[in-house]
């Protein structure tokens, strides 16, 4: 037996890179997603309707066409809708509240469902969906923020943290600084935008409602639809077992879900709805836009003696969503003077919702852009600006940092990326017409724990079974739990199935937060132990054989790991994954464009599962960073509040043409002071801090200092010396 | 998508004759822009006549040395052709420049002419589009208009035309050859695509009935051929501003021969004046051309940076020029 509550990384099958157990199911089209459950013509189907104003009252609806039309069973509206609970802003989580839909005549935001049309056919129901005529009495919306709007201060933002902390004496500590740095950085709303789009089918058996659906987190759907639906858990199965990614935006119940449930429940048959690609940009959240203020004073040797940092975000006062983005600094650097503050102003705009690195994305582009201004101010390297404000101990609660390794990844990024050979100054090199530059920023993001749940068992079958409601939203659940579960019993991959995502299986936390892994392999590794020990027989080769000589019917054993808020001495001890981001970059000397030609992500996530998914991951999360930089943004008109580049031709996200090569570094080291078994996550560290990696080497490049984001060309070469 | 008639011409003269019989049929060559349409009822024909079966998909020698594009040529196939590649590079390079490889394996040469603006408001179905409703306004004109026309607007309409196969067409002086009920006749690839005026919604000189059969280019002209497009990201993104241009390029010295805009209008732009006005350095050329060029813009606040842009763009562009011809 290999235990995982070790730093032993000489391990037989974790830690290698073995390729996805679903990977031929996926690239042969055999994984069945939730929308194809159910085949053509065996499942009605619903398509929205959405409100085309932003803020007001529906006055006249009129679905009379719509009705008569071909293959169109039912038409729901306010009129005919069930009641259902109310969407509660007092509900902490934004993910368990109840998402009522079709509930009355107010629209709070363009492209609000109005009416689901069910239908034969998507083509029949998206035809009638069409022919569904509102008339509205539209009011004036708040759609983008402007000076004097209501801003209040929540003392909690997304996640539980406190929105505002302060240590030390800020004020004091900057205005005696010797070198500052005060800078406003703005970011646009974002939104997920997995390639599965939001899809579930529904069906009704008594008061038994089966749900097969596209989400990250099963447990959270029971607690909504329980607040929204009066259903019981007991009454409910889900069903999620490939998902297309989600990035935040299936942790949260949406319209196609209450959608599917109303329609089945209202036709007694089975329905499926799924969003087309332009609805997911106002049927989901979004990342909310935010003005971030970064303050940095520092000693005339670099060593920072005060950080501010504060942020304005939209937050929906119908469905608060305050994202966690000043968190970032809480653990990023020493400095004994410090404070972080959130706020939060109110648009009539699709609620707020995490996006890929909530809080970390924009949170780091901000304090490492300004990072970058602070080593400029201090004619520093930047790297060993960072290396210098590095610390062992968490500057704001005084506890050890666990698997601190800032400075390791700092040092093995800038050795392999070659970072001593930067040009020292702006517009220093130069090859043809383009402008050449490099970058760097630093990586940090929490580590969370949630309760979770995982049986493994020997099966008559000669199987090894692990049983979760883990989803595998493409991150590769499946294949790391069949490495540890074969790891620690001893036995092969291919002798283990895994079963995931369905409410009968043992609850955990989902996949969301970057903490599927390591919740779910500490909880695996905790019940495989206790299975060696029932089994008494040793872990091997031959454990599935001895075990059943012993115990014909099988033999299961079930693991556990708890909550961190069950952990008496949790908060003993601060735990991050850590990283370094490095970038080269050319920028045309006339245009601006900038093509991006090296990006190097040095990591330490704790124990690393498999080298192959969790390198895919993070350099997924690399490129999140270059879009956020560079590429995208939703763009809203602030006459109307609609979403103007609402699909994926508009909503700029990169191309292949954009991403060169791309290396990931992985610093393999398990964190056991973080959990048992010393995993921590890698599904947003790599998107954590990249975006000013860009920042910052289109500065070295061309001079130009961005602070509104994305950045565009005209933000670019309007700055160049070069007059036209 | 509403129900429509789906029909495959036999024929040339059997597609003529379906289009006759059924004023509200449309054409339909590669559907990589009208299905999208269709999908959001912003194009909602009854009748689709399918020309996919009709050949037009050859390319040949015309007497005089120029060249005739068959209607049905892909895309693809247009930009890969061998003596379209040696001899009118600027078109290879303008059609390799759009779309995405698939998107380009299906596209044709007469779709792509008749492709509509990708505006967002023209898309966005709430919004008030005289393109696309005549009579219902222009919401983009005071809207997120980064990337529309800035050059040749009206009052009732701003939106750009989204091919980069046209701005090099349209450099080269091509010909596009139209059936129409008393057979076939040219018109100039500069009269092809119409400016808005009080009428955005008719997009090209086409008649209704009429079929594009090919487009002719004239004989080679030789010199340095470059297209450059600018865009804010590296592919698969309609141009901001792009250039088509023809050079004649003398050690550091460049002059322009031919030279069309995309990007900033809803037809390509070119201005005759602003070509073979003597040699110069890049530099020089760039200012002396594009002052003439972009003589008029009348831009938003949201896209005044287009005309800097394009001065800059056409500096890169006869840089270019200099460094293909090294």
């Amino acid at each position: 037996m290999t235990r995982m509550d070790t730093q032993n990384v000489e391990t037989r099958i974790v830690g290698r890179s073995i390729n996805r157990l679903d990977g031929p199911q996926k690239v042969t089209g055999s994984a069945t997603y939730a929308y194809e459950r159910a085949k053509m013509r065996q499942t009605l189907v619903g398509v929205f309707a959405t409100a085309t104003i932003g803020k007001g009252e529906i006055r006249e609806l009129n679905t009379s066409a719509a009705e008569t039309m071909p293959g169109v069973r039912l038409v729901i509206t306010h009129r005919n809708a069930p009641q259902q609970g109310e969407l509660n802003p007092e509900t902490p989580g934004f993910a368990v509240r109840a998402r009522p839909i079709l509930a009355g005549t107010r629209i709070d935001h363009f492209g609000q469902p109005i009416a689901l049309v069910v239908a034969d056919t998507f083509e029949n129901a998206r035809d009638a969906a069409h022919a569904v005529v509102a008339t509205y009495t539209s009011m004036p919306g708040s759609f983008a923020y402007v000076e004097g709007n209501n801003v209040t201060e929540p003392e909690l933002a997304n996640a539980g943290f406190p929105a505002f902390t302060q240590h030390g004496d800020f004020d004091a500590g900057y205005a005696g600084a010797a070198v500052k740095i005060d800078q406003t950085y703005e970011t646009p709303p974002h939104f997920s935008q997995p390639l599965e789009p939001h899809a579930t089918l529904a069906r009704w058996e008594g008061e038994m409602l089966h749900i097969t659906t596209s989400h990250q987190t099963i447990r959270y759907i029971g607690v909504s639809l329980k607040a929204a639906l009066d259903i019981e858990p007991e009454n409910l199965t889900i069903s999620a077992p490939f998902v297309g990614g989600g990035f935040g935006s299936k942790l949260a119940v949406h319209a196609d879900m209450m959608g599917a449930a109303i329609a089945a429940m209202m036709v007694n048959e089975p329905v499926k709805v799924c969003m087309t690609r332009q609805q997911m940009f106002s049927l989901l959240g979004m990342r909310p836009w935010q003005r971030q203020r970064v303050r940095l004073g520092a000693d005339t040797a670099g060593r920072l003696v005060a950080i501010g940092h504060e942020a304005l975000i939209y937050s929906n006062s119908r469905d608060p969503f305050l994202e966690q983005t000043g968190t970032v600094t809480r653990s990023l650097y020493s400095g004994a003077n410090r404070m972080t503050r959130h706020r939060a102003t109110h648009l009539d705009l699709t609620n707020g919702e995490p996006v890929r690195g909530p809080g970390e994305l924009p949170g780091l582009l901000a304090v490492e852009s300004a990072m970058d201004e602070l080593a400029e101010a201090l004619n520093m390297d930047p790297v060993e600006l960072r290396a210098l404000n590095d610390t062992m101990m968490d500057p704001e609660s005084g506890v050890p940092l666990t698997g601190r390794s800032l400075t390791e990844c700092l040092r093995t990024g800038a050795d392999r990326f070659g970072w001593s050979q930067r040009p020292t100054r702006p517009r220093s090199r130069q090859e043809g017409q383009w402008l050449i530059g490099m970058g760097m920023a630093s990586a940090i993001r929490m580590h969370f724990q949630g309760a979770t749940d995982v049986e493994v068992a020997i099966t008559p079958e000669r199987r090894v079974a692990v049983r979760s409601d883990l989803t595998d939203i493409g991150t590769g659940s499946y294949t790391i739990l069949a490495q540890f579960a074969a790891e620690v019993l001893g036995v092969s991959v291919s002798d283990v199935d895994i079963f995931l995502a369905h409410s009968s299986l043992p609850a955990g936390g989902g996949s969301g937060g970057s903490w599927g892994a390591s919740n779910t392999t500490a909880a695996l590794h905790d019940a495989c132990l206790s299975l060696v020990q029932q089994a008494g027989v040793p872990a091997g080769d031959n454990f599935i054989s001895q075990t059943l000589a012993k115990y014909p019917k099988g033999l299961s054993a079930t693991g556990r790991l708890p909550a961190s808020s069950q952990v008496p001495d949790w908060s003993e001890k601060s735990r991050h994954t850590y990283g370094a981001h490095f970038v080269e970059l050319a920028v045309h000397r006339l245009t601006g464009e900038i093509r991006v030609r090296r990006m190097l992500g040095a990591f330490s996530a704790g124990r690393i599962i498999n080298p192959k998914t969790a390198r895919s991951q993070l350099l997924g999360g690399m490129i999140w960073g270059l879009s956020a930089a560079l590429r995208e943004a939703a763009e809203i008109d602030p006459r109307y509040g609609n979403i103007v580049n609402g699909d994926l031709a508009e909503y700029l996200l990169p191309v292949h043409a954009d991403v060169p090569d791309v290396e990931v570094v992985l610093v393999d080291k398990p964190d056991l002071d973080a959990n048992p078994v010393g995993v921590k996550g890698v599904g947003e560290l790599g998107a954590c801090g990249a975006s000013a990696a860009f920042v910052n080497a289109l500065y070295n490049a061309c001079g130009v200092r961005v602070r509104h984001f994305p950045i565009k060309l005209a933000s670019i070469f309007s700055h160049f010396p070069e007059r036209h | 998508m509403k129900p429509f008639i789906y029909q495959r011409a036999t024929s040339l003269q059997d597609a003529v004759a379906m289009l006759a019989a059924r004023p509200d049929a449309r054409v339909i060559a590669g559907g990589t822009n009208l299905l999208d349409l269709m999908k959001l009822q912003i194009e909602v024909p009854q009748h689709l006549v399918d020309l996919n079966n009709l050949g037009l998909d050859t390319i040949e020698n015309i007497p005089g040395g120029g060249l005739r594009l068959g209607a049905m040529v892909r895309n693809t196939d247009l930009a890969s052709n061998e003596t379209v590649r040696r001899q009118y590079g600027v078109l290879t390079r303008a059609i390799v420049s759009g779309a995405s490889g698939q998107i380009r394996n299906r596209a044709t040469t007469a779709g792509n002419l008749m492709q509509r603006t990708r505006c967002p408001y023209f898309y966005g179905t709430a919004m008030a589009c005289n393109k696309r409703e005549p009579g219902s306004g222009c919401d983009a004109r005071n809207g997120i208009s980064a990337n529309l026309a800035i050059l040749g607007t009206s009052d009732a309409c701003i939106a750009t035309h989204p091919s980069d196969m046209a701005i090099a067409m349209r450099a080269l002086d091509a010909e596009v050859r139209v059936l129409g009920a008393e057979g076939e006749y040219s018109i100039p690839i500069a009269d092809f695509h119409r400016l808005p005026g009080d009428t955005p919604h008719i997009d090209t000189g086409l008649r209704s009935g009429e079929i594009i059969t090919a487009v002719e280019l004239p004989a080679p002209l030789g010199g340095t051929h470059v297209y450059r497009k600018v865009r804010e990201r590296a592919s698969y993104a309609f141009a901001t501003v792009s250039v088509a241009l023809v050079a004649q390029v003398d050690g550091a010295n460049v002059a322009i021969e031919r030279l069309a805009f995309g990007g900033l209008a809803a037809k390509p732009w070119r201005v005759e004046a602003a070509e073979r006005r003597g040699s110069g350095t890049p530099e020089e050329i760039a200012r002396d051309a594009a002052a003439i060029v972009l003589e008029g813009a009348r831009p938003t606040e949201r896209n005044r940076y287009k005309i800097d842009l394009a001065q800059r763009t056409l500096h890169a562009a006869l840089i270019d020029a200099q460094e293909h011809s090294r």
